[in-house]
């Protein structure tokens, strides 16, 4: 683990992020990074400000205060298209799936590809297509990709999440508890996928709440808490209680 | 690439779903109509048809089908574009509004000295600004569209009542312009071809799938970055303008710009089209080519009734209770034949 030294330019740097909901302070000067090439665990209790941050680095919030750098660059995304431009993406706890739309539909939404000219007409066999490799892939067996989604299991439903991503060549990929929602069998499926991720050399920022699956999957770990980091250091040497006993303590 | 890193997960066997769920190729008539749900409407209006041909021999005459395109028409007009907006969760209860107030424009651009194509243009212009407003006030400020709409349905009626001193006038435009918008066989034209825009919108552009997916999960299609509040707007403006535009058609059809034309008779007609039609009225599904037909059902069930000579007075519970029963056959015929997959 060679490339955990720590002043290396990390890959995405959050500084002294501000963010307000009304009265409600959800980050309070937050700052953290993600290296490259790393798996990085977000812990903390509900409410912490884990899944505010995780918004703000997609472009789907704008902080009040502080910088986002990529690369060592100030970015400041205006929306989740320039985000994902930039090679961030992620994936919800609810694996952000339309239940009525078809499989194909749910990998395209809102990247659709369409034909040029003043009247832009879904290339829907085309879209098919690309699916259909991209599924293959992920390596789960579907029944038809014009099938909603809403008809599919849990392991299904995340393959299809997962290929979404993998569309959209991230290199940055940030998971908002992925394995809330999923059996025991499926949530193996998707740790294995996140591993095969960074082999390819994608970074991930997750937050679990099984500490069981932070030891499985990340290197390094912050703590959150009332919108600051309370603590942050590497898992080796961890085990799951005495992650619990640290997010614990820092209640106090 | 040394090795596929997704190794791991290719070489796990399918989940139990995917293998219970059988091969996609084997069809039953079941899932042929389950994927067109259209077809099952089609056979109750075919049906419907055949009978009132038989009971009056008059249906099929060329005078009564000339009738009954011009009872489907203005309905199947509102349906179209109401088809988008239901699909993405939302109604519009005020369209029977614009529907009375665009002629009127018409007729005030006209007396103006505006020529009657530009008056036209003019007038869907102004309506299309009940769909503005409509979208502005559920979008941005939150009312629910079923309240946002019924204020703008009084509203509308009363500026149009006012604007109109509730009396009707005559509708301008003679020779080529009538024939064009609205006379004879020109009104049912007008509707395949709001049939055709609203069909291709839905089906094959990115603006007809982002309504079902905003219909469908409001939350995600925001996160997938989706321009949630434009796409709501406009699907506010599209039967606000078609209405008028169809209001304007249905007004040179009559011969006569009636303040009390349209209404709410024809928006729930227009409604009931969309929903017998096959469309979700919670959102998350659409068909335009269902609300069609469904214009067609109601069509045929108004203007069957009349030919057969029933009572004016018992015409509403007639209407009503043959209605419930198309639906009622509709929705079993189309359960037992797709047996227990729908269940």
């Amino acid at each position: 683990m060679n490339d955990l030294v720590p002043d290396a330019t990390p890959l995405l740097r959050a500084e002294g992020i501000v963010k307000q909901f009304g009265s409600v302070v959800a980050l309070n000067g937050l700052s953290m990074e993600l290296r490259a090439g790393e798996v990085l665990g977000l812990l903390g209790d509900n409410g912490a400000g884990k899944s505010t941050l995780l918004k703000i680095l997609t472009g789907y919030m704008q902080p009040d205060e502080g910088t986002v750098r990529l690369d060592g660059e100030v970015v400041r995304f205006r929306d989740v298209q320039h985000a994902r431009s930039l090679g961030i993406d992620i994936i919800y706890q609810d694996l952000a799936l339309v239940d009525q739309l078809s499989i194909v539909q749910n990998i395209f939404l809102n990247r659709e590809s369409t034909t040029s000219g003043p009247i832009k007409v879904l290339r829907r066999r085309a879209m098919r297509r690309e699916a259909e490799i991209l599924i293959k892939r992920v390596g789960v067996n579907l029944p038809s990709l014009d099938q909603p989604v809403g008809t599919l299991s849990g392991g299904q439903r995340a393959a299809v999440a997962i290929a979404r991503v993998v569309q959209t060549n991230a290199r940055v990929l940030l998971l908002d508890e992925p394995l809330a929602a999923v059996g025991v069998r499926e949530a193996g499926i998707v740790i294995d996928v996140v591993r095969n991720l960074r082999a390819e050399g994608v970074s991930v920022i997750v937050i679990l709440h099984n500490y069981g699956h932070v030891i499985d999957l990340c290197e390094r770990f912050y703590i959150v808490r009332g919108g600051e980091i309370a603590e942050e250091g590497r898992i080796e040497g961890h085990t799951s209680e005495s992650l619990i006993a640290a997010v614990l303590a820092t209640r106090l | 690439m040394a090795k596929d890193p997704r190794a791991s997960v290719l070489a796990s066997p399918p989940t139990l779903g995917a293998r219970l769920i059988k091969s996609p190729h084997a069809k039953s008539f079941g899932e042929f109509l389950f994927r067109y749900r259209e077809v099952s409407l089609l056979v109750v209006a075919l049906c419907l048809g055949t009978y009132f041909q038989i009971m009056t021999g008059k249906l099929l005459s060329g005078a009564n089908l000339l009738n009954l395109s011009q009872i489907m028409a203005p309905i199947a007009m509102l349906a179209c574009p109401m088809v988008l907006l239901i699909a993405g969760g939302e109604i519009d209860l005020s369209v029977g509004q614009t529907f009375a107030l665009a002629p009127f424009l018409v007729h005030f651009g006209q007396q103006a000295g505006i020529p009657l194509v530009l008056a036209d243009i003019l007038a869907v212009v102004i309506v299309s600004l009940v769909g503005v407003i409509n979208g502005v006030v559920t979008v941005y400020i939150g009312v629910p569209s079923f309240v946002t709409t019924l204020g703008t349905f009084f509203g509308i009626n009363g500026l149009t009542l006012i604007i109109s001193n509730a009396e009707p006038v005559p509708t301008p435009g003679t020779g080529l312009y009538a024939m064009v918008f609205g006379q004879n066989w020109s009104l049912i034209l007008w509707a395949v071809a709001a049939l055709a825009i609203f069909h291709f919108i839905l089906k094959h552009m990115r603006w007809g799938l982002y309504c079902v997916a905003i219909g469908g999960n409001y939350e995600t299609s925001k996160e997938a970055g989706i321009k949630v509040e434009r796409i709501k707007i406009g699907n506010f403006i599209f039967p606000a303008a078609v209405a008028g535009f169809a209001g304007i058609l249905d007004s040179v059809t009559v011969n006569i710009t009636d303040p009390l034309a349209g209404g709410s008779a024809i928006m729930f007609s227009a409604i009931s089209a969309v929903v017998i039609g096959g469309t979700a009225l919670a959102g998350g599904f659409g068909t335009v080519i269902g609300a069609f037909i469904g214009a067609a059902v109601l069509a045929l069930l108004q203007d069957g009734l009349s030919l057969q000579g029933v009572n004016a007075n018992a015409f509403s519970l007639i209407l009503g209770i043959a209605i419930l029963s198309v639906m009622i056959l509709n929705v079993t015929l189309s359960r037992q034949l797709l047996g227990r997959k729908r269940a």
